[in-house]
């Protein structure tokens, strides 16, 4: 199996307009098996996009390095794929050559072409692919780009709240679609969320994150298992005990004065 | 109600037809070889006639007369507004305000010559049109994705651009060894600017993502510049392509009013010289038709490159 991921003690800050710094991450390790399956959870401002942009290669780390594969992370690269929550496919190409994109931006679109059209119809998307993406729904351009990802066989595929712009019923279908993708692949997934029950339902393990400092607050491991059920005991208490890391319990005001 | 609104055209021509017939001309105008108004109005009678009955057999055809109808009877009854003012009443001075004969006439006896100007002008066109073209697509590009370029070359664009081309004139004269080429300049330096300045706007206006994304899709610097830049930016290419081209023409007017010894502008200003109002008028018809018709190519082409932008945007 290929696709670990290991961070180590990274620091990230950004500079702001008036000078100051903010510190994104603060210090963070973590080691993701390769295959598993795992979520980043917390507030705005708590740096799990950041740290899934370091992961990806789009930003550098001021301190401290990420690994894949015992192999340091310095740039982009296709063995880590993306998919933002904005399906973001190039609106000028059609659902095929969108998925192809990868493939011919590497050189080996030839010898590898018949893989486009299988990874269309693993999304589901066989009769849209000469479609343009403004004439596609958001649930299912948001498939087309996970075609689009992995059709490159990522090592390892970064969601940034993939799942974020669908609505309710789009979105649990996806996260099902995702499993079961994650399933046939067997690649490492790391996923941005804000949705606690979308992080308990599809990961190995959630990865909660606060902000100021911005930290990884504890791990939770999600041992059920699957195909899950989104209302057992287990699934509750997990989903209170992370709302209570997060201080989102809301917890019952005691009165001042029994009668 | 649709049957009476096919037929319209047709029922406008015959009535233009008749009036140039049997209304008697007020005999000011010289008589033209021909009346050639006539002739153009039987063609078009014709051309009328077959699309009326065609459009019973073929849909395509009856929704385009449907619609366009109306406007073809007023516009040739608008012709026939004009023919009364100037060959039948003359009340326009006759020297400025000629007869359609007499412009007809032109087009058709000096065809050949028309047509030699015609081609000439249109060398000089595309000639410039291309350079300048393909010189504001580099520099566009070069600007919008190196930052080098774009310091050292921006201020030169800003500074350089926005000076009408017609403007160097007296230095590009002496600095080119042929009028043609110093021409071709002119019209080449008029493209160059607006389709430099919108490729690399529309470069600058893409969105970061789309670069993110093709970078983890395993996308080298060049392939992002040329498989995500510039289809991006393509949009905003050809508004500076359509500028460009309006700039061209308005070049080519004026760069053929100096020095050459041929050319559809050129023929004007001799023709205007000549106080010879007929073929002036001839001149700005061919004109017209000519660059409507390059204006058409340039739309078409863009929606057929731009196709995926139906629904995303509408020009």
């Amino acid at each position: 199996m290929v696709g670990e991921i290991k961070v180590e003690k990274v620091i990230k800050r950004f500079s702001q307009l008036d000078g100051g710094e903010v510190v994104a991450l603060s210090g963070i390790d973590i080691k993701i098996k390769a295959g598993e399956f795992v979520s980043l959870i917390g507030p705005s401002g708590c740096g799990k996009s950041t740290l899934l942009r370091l992961i990806a290669g789009l930003n550098t780390a001021d301190e401290g390095s990420l690994y894949i594969d015992n192999e340091e992370i310095n740039k982009p690269s296709y063995e880590r794929g993306l998919v933002f929550q904005n399906p973001m496919l190039f609106p000028w190409l059609n659902i095929h050559d969108n998925v192809a994109f990868g493939l011919k931006a590497r050189g080996v679109y030839k010898e590898k072409k018949k893989e486009v059209d299988e990874f269309i119809n693993l999304v589901g998307l066989a009769s849209f692919k000469k479609s343009y993406p403004h004439q596609l729904s958001g649930g299912m351009a948001q498939r087309a780009s996970l075609a689009r990802a992995l059709v490159n066989h990522p090592k390892v595929l970064l969601l940034d709240e993939p799942l974020g712009a669908l609505d309710a019923f789009t979105r649990m279908n996806m996260q099902d679609e995702l499993i079961r993708i994650w399933k046939e692949r067997g690649t490492t997934m790391i996923m941005v969320t804000h949705d606690i029950d979308e992080a308990i339902y599809l990961s190995d393990r959630v990865i909660v994150m606060t902000p100021r400092p911005a930290k990884i607050e504890t791990c939770i491991e999600v041992d059920t298992s699957r195909p899950r059920a989104r209302n057992t005991p287990e699934f509750l208490s997990l989903r209170s005990k992370i709302l209570e890391i997060l201080n989102f319990a809301g917890a019952v005001d005691e009165p001042d004065y029994y009668l | 109600m649709k049957k009476i609104n096919i037929w319209l055209p047709v029922l406008s021509i015959i009535l233009s037809i008749a009036l140039d017939v049997f209304v008697k001309d007020s005999g000011k105008h010289i008589k033209a070889k021909h009346p050639y108004l006539v002739y153009l109005l039987i063609i078009l009678c014709i051309f009328f006639v077959a699309v009326a009955i065609l459009s019973y057999f073929n849909e395509k055809t009856r929704t385009w007369i449907v619609e366009k109808a109306l406007f073809y009877a007023v516009a040739v009854l608008f012709l026939n507004f004009l023919n009364l003012i100037t060959k039948k009443f003359t009340l326009l001075p006759i020297i400025y305000f000629p007869t359609f004969d007499k412009i007809f006439g032109v087009i058709f006896e000096e065809r050949n010559f028309l047509a030699l100007c015609l081609t000439s002008s249109g060398k000089l066109l595309i000639t410039g049109y291309i350079f300048g073209a393909i010189a504001g697509f580099v520099t566009g590009i070069s600007v919008g994705f190196s930052k080098w370029t774009s310091y050292w070359v921006n201020p030169i664009v800003r500074i350089l651009g926005p000076i009408p081309s017609t403007a160097w004139i007296p230095i590009v004269l002496i600095s080119f060894p042929t009028t043609f080429s110093a021409s071709a300049f002119l019209i080449a330096l008029a493209v160059w600017f607006p389709t430099t300045v919108m490729t690399s706007s529309g470069i600058a206006n893409i969105q970061n993502a789309y670069f993110e994304v093709s970078s983890t899709l395993g996308a080298g610097k060049y392939y992002q510049i040329f498989k995500v830049g510039v289809p991006a930016a393509m949009p905003h290419m050809f508004i500076g392509l359509f500028n460009g081209t309006c700039a061209s023409f308005i070049t080519l007017m004026t760069a053929e009013m100096l020095g050459v010894k041929n050319g559809i502008g050129w023929y004007i200003n001799w023709q205007k010289d000549m106080m010879a109002y007929a073929n002036v008028y001839a001149g700005l018809i061919i004109i017209a038709v000519t660059f409507s018709i390059l204006i058409t190519i340039l739309f078409r082409a863009r929606d057929k490159v731009l196709v995926w932008q139906k629904g995303v945007i509408k020009w």
